[in-house]
C-alpha cells in the first residue's frame, strides 16, 4: 500500500501541474464542444471521470494477465463497455442532456486521457492508486472544462446553470451578452488563455524556443 | 447527384470535422508541425473514414438498429446499444488490414504513413463521423460521400494550421503562449474564418 502523501500527489498533481488538457494535449476535443453551457460541462466531466477512474481500477488490476501483444484491444474493449453503461444511464435518467451532448458521450471512448492514463499509469501500478490517478485526471479535465463552461455561459449567455445572474439588454436587464462566447471559436481562445496563464504561474511548463 | 454533391461541399466546408465540432483535435494540434507530416496523416484519415463510415453503416442499419434483424426471425431485437463497442471494433481492425495490405501492395505508401495509421484508431474524427452517420441516418451512398468528404475538410484544415505554424516559427511569441497556446489561438482564427462558409445552401 502507497503512502498517503505519495496518494495525494498522485490524486492532486494532475488538476493544475500536470493538467491532461492544457500540458499534455489530451483529450482537446470533448473540451471544445460541450462546454457552451455549464451544466453540460459538468455533466461530462462526471461522465469522463466515472470512466477514467474505473477504466483505470479494471485495467490495472487485470494488468498481469493481458498479454502485450493485445492490450490497446483489452484495454479498448473495457472503455467501451464502461462507456455503454454511462450512455445508457443517460439516456434513461437524463434524456434531454444526452440528446444535448449527442455524439460526444460515445467519444469519451476515443478520448486520449482515458487511453493514456490506462497505458501510461494502469497498466504499471496497483489498483488503488490507479483508481486514484484516474480520479485525479478526470479532475483535471473537469476544471479545465468547468471554467470554460462557466466563463461561456456567465458572459455568453449572462447566467450559470441556465439561472440568470446578469439581467441581459434584451430582457430589460443592464448586460449585452457577447455572442461571441457562445460560438464555438471561442473555446479555443479561453483555453489558449488559460494555458498562457498556468504557464506564467508555473514557468517550468514553457516550451523551449525552437 | 445534385444532393450527393452538397453533402460533400457541406461535409467538407461548413461541418468542417476539425474546425465546427472539434473532432481530432489531439492530432491535430500535436502532428501539425510540418506540412508534410501532416499531409501524410490527412490521407491516412480520408482514407481511414472514407472505408469505415461505408462499412459501419452497413453493420449497423443491418444488424445493430431497432428491428434490424427482421430478416433473421428477431423483429423485436434492438442491439443498438452494442454501437459503441462495434464501431471501435470495426474501427482498429480495418485500420490493422489497411495497414497489412498497404504494407503488402503499397510499400511506399505505407512507409509515407508509417506510424501514423496505428494513431488513427483513436482518432476521434473517425469515431465522430461514424456517430453523426448513425445519429443522421445515411444510406450508405450518402455515408461513403460523407466519409470522404469530412476527410478532405479535416486534411484542409490540418495542412492550413501546419502552413501557418510553420511561418509562425518567425515570428515573437510570448514566453507562455510559445507552443501550444498560441496553436489554440491559431485554431480559433481559423475557426472564425470557417464559420463565414456557415449558412451557404447548394
Amino acid at each position: 500500500m502507497a503512502k498517503s502523501s505519495e496518494l495525494r500527489e498522485v490524486l492532486t498533481s494532475p488538476v493544475v501541474n500536470n493538467n491532461p488538457i492544457a500540458l499534455q494535449i489530451l483529450g482537446v476535443c470533448s473540451a471544445l464542444a460541450v462546454t457552451t453551457t455549464l451544466e453540460t460541462a459538468v455533466v461530462m466531466t462526471l461522465a469522463v471521470l466515472f470512466v477514467t477512474a474505473f477504466s483505470n481500477l479494471f485495467i490495472s488490476m487485470i494488468r498481469n494477465y493481458i498479454p502485450n501483444s493485445v492490450r490497446i484491444i483489452v484495454q479498448m474493449a473495457i472503455i467501451a463497455s464502461l462507456v455503454i453503461v454511462v450512455d445508457q444511464v443517460m439516456k434513461a435518467y437524463a434524456f434531454g442532456l444526452s440528446k444535448q451532448l449527442s455524439v460526444y458521450v460515445g467519444l469519451i471512448i476515443t478520448n486520449c486521457i482515458v487511453m493514456g492514463r490506462a497505458e501510461a499509469f494502469a497498466m504499471k501500478n496497483k489498483p488503488f492508486p490507479s483508481f486514484m490517478d484516474g480520479i485525479g485526471n478526470g479532475l483535471g479535465y473537469g476544471f479545465i472544462l468547468v471554467l470554460v463552461g462557466g466563463f461561456r455561459e456567465l458572459f455568453g449567455a449572462g447566467a450559470l446553470f441556465g439561472i440568470e445572474i446578469l439581467p441581459l439588454t434584451s430582457n430589460g436587464g443592464w448586460y449585452q451578452s457577447n455572442g461571441l462566447l457562445l460560438l464555438p471559436p471561442s473555446a479555443f481562445f479561453i483555453i489558449g488563455g488559460i494555458i498562457w496563464a498556468i504557464r506564467v504561474a508555473k514557468p517550468d511548463q514553457v516550451e523551449p524556443k525552437e | 447527384m445534385e444532393h450527393y454533391l452538397s453533402l460533400f461541399i457541406r461535409s467538407i466546408f461548413i461541418e468542417n470535422m476539425a474546425l465546427a465540432f472539434f473532432l481530432g483535435m489531439c492530432t491535430f494540434l500535436a502532428v501539425s508541425k510540418k506540412v508534410k507530416t501532416s499531409m501524410g496523416l490527412g490521407v491516412a484519415v480520408i482514407v481511414v473514414l472514407g472505408i469505415s463510415v461505408p462499412v459501419n453503416q452497413i453493420i449497423y442499419f443491418n444488424l445493430l438498429a431497432p428491428g434490424a434483424l427482421d430478416w433473421a426471425g428477431f423483429p423485436q431485437a434492438d442491439l443498438s446499444f452494442l454501437g459503441f463497442i462495434t464501431f471501435i471494433g470495426v474501427i482498429a481492425a480495418l485500420v490493422q488490414i489497411l495497414e497489412m495490405v498497404l504494407d503488402k501492395y503499397f510499400p511506399a505508401l505505407y512507409q509515407a504513413l508509417g506510424i501514423f495509421l496505428p494513431l488513427i484508431t483513436v482518432n476521434c474524427a473517425i469515431f465522430g463521423g461514424v456517430s453523426f452517420m448513425v445519429q443522421r441516418e445515411y444510406n450508405l451512398l450518402e455515408s461513403a460521400v460523407y466519409g470522404i468528404g469530412s476527410g478532405v475538410g479535416w486534411t484542409l484544415a490540418i495542412v492550413a494550421l501546419a502552413g501557418i505554424r510553420e511561418k509562425m516559427k518567425y515570428s515573437d511569441v510570448p514566453d507562455g503562449l510559445r507552443g501550444l497556446g498560441i496553436t489554440f489561438v491559431t485554431a480559433g482564427l481559423m475557426a472564425l474564418g470557417f464559420m463565414s462558409f456557415s449558412g451557404i445552401q447548394l
